[in-house]
């Protein structure tokens, strides 16, 4: 789900910056005022909790590959604004140093792994798994956040993919940027994402949340 | 810091999923897949449509990442060098965001 640069047209990736770089303002602007400083190294840690799971490539046999992403999670424990924060620190990391994901497309890949993820998430956990107190129903609650999120944000990748051949055209007709139409790109990042790497998100947020509601239930944002 | 314990059991959460980040290149060798959908190379367009976009061409190559893909290596390493690189760049991001961590803190302690 990184976009490399050459992917994107400007008139993609610069608005994209635009929303990304806003959120992020909002968001630190929010952490400052409400996030006490010794929270601040579990912030560390879900940054680097979310770069190190995007490391893990899942295969689909004889074809592509794919990750979790742990914005799912993150949103969950230390809530959305913490987890956009977090997880852009990984993605800008990738594609600086790691050159996973495109310079110019930072602002696109924050979009939709950190913000998108990470309000959906969260928002999916309030509608499904609010204040029941259920173990069960809980656990469901987070496979959801984790499964929907993920899933949202790759068909988002496959429309911002689908729309540059629209979009940006050199004079003879040729693409000049992502040469896959919406109706290529949409389906495959939808179906990839549906059937194998949002399951795996899911099954991670829901593994990882029950393993904290038993153990430290007082760290979890969404249930607070 | 807050209760001693949890900082050190996600730590170590953190070093497993480290060590165990190979698995994230030797599991697609062994199904035999490539990488993911609509992040592959110049070339490799090229050969899908016959042509590589003008924007593309210009953009592709912009920025040279210092570690790209995770490894220091060629592509034709054992996977055991890749393995051992993958895991060193694991670290390194790991480090990375932990100086980062650390003068967040320190700037926010100043105020």
């Amino acid at each position: 789900m990184h976009i490399p640069d050459g992917y994107l047209s400007p008139q993609t990736y610069l608005p994209l910056y635009g929303v990304f770089i806003s959120f992020v303002s909002i968001a630190v602007k929010k952490i400052k005022k409400n996030l006490s400083v010794k929270l601040v190294p579990f912030l560390g840690m879900a940054s680097a909790f979310s770069f190190l799971i995007m490391m893990f490539n899942i295969p689909i046999p004889g074809g592509t590959t794919g990750h979790a992403v742990g914005a799912a999670l993150i949103a969950l424990m230390l809530g959305p604004w913490v987890a956009v924060v977090s997880v852009s620190v990984a993605v800008i990391l990738q594609a600086l140093i790691f050159g996973d994901g495109g310079i110019t497309a930072i602002g696109a890949n924050c979009f939709n792994m950190a913000i998108v993820m990470s309000f959906v998430a969260y928002g999916v956990f309030k509608l499904v798994g609010r204040k029941t107190g259920s173990i069960a129903r809980m656990t469901v609650a987070a496979f959801l956040a984790g499964y929907i999120s993920l899933c949202v944000a790759a068909v988002i990748t496959g429309v911002e993919f689908g729309i540059q051949p629209f979009i940006a055209v050199s004079p003879q007709g040729l693409p000049l940027y992502s040469p896959y139409p919406l109706k290529v790109a949409v389906p495959v990042m939808a179906a990839e994402h549906l059937l194998v790497f949002g399951v795996v998100e899911g099954v991670v947020t829901a593994l990882l949340f029950r393993y904290f509601y038993k153990n430290n239930p007082e760290m979890i944002n969404v249930i607070r | 810091m807050p209760s001693k314990p949890i900082t050190k059991k996600l730590f170590i959460g953190l070093l497993a999923l480290a060590l165990l980040s190979p698995l994230g290149i030797i599991l697609p060798e062994i199904f035999k897949a490539d990488g993911a959908w609509g992040e592959w190379s110049t070339e490799k367009v090229a050969k899908d449509k016959g042509y590589v976009p003008a924007g593309m061409k210009r953009d592709a190559s912009r920025w040279k990442a210092p570690v790209p893909d995770y490894t220091t290596g060629k592509e034709n390493d054992s996977l055991l060098k890749r393995s051992g690189n993958y895991i060193f760049s694991g670290l390194m991001g790991v480090g990375i965001i932990g100086l980062i961590t650390l003068g967040a803190v320190k700037m926010m302690n100043k105020k």
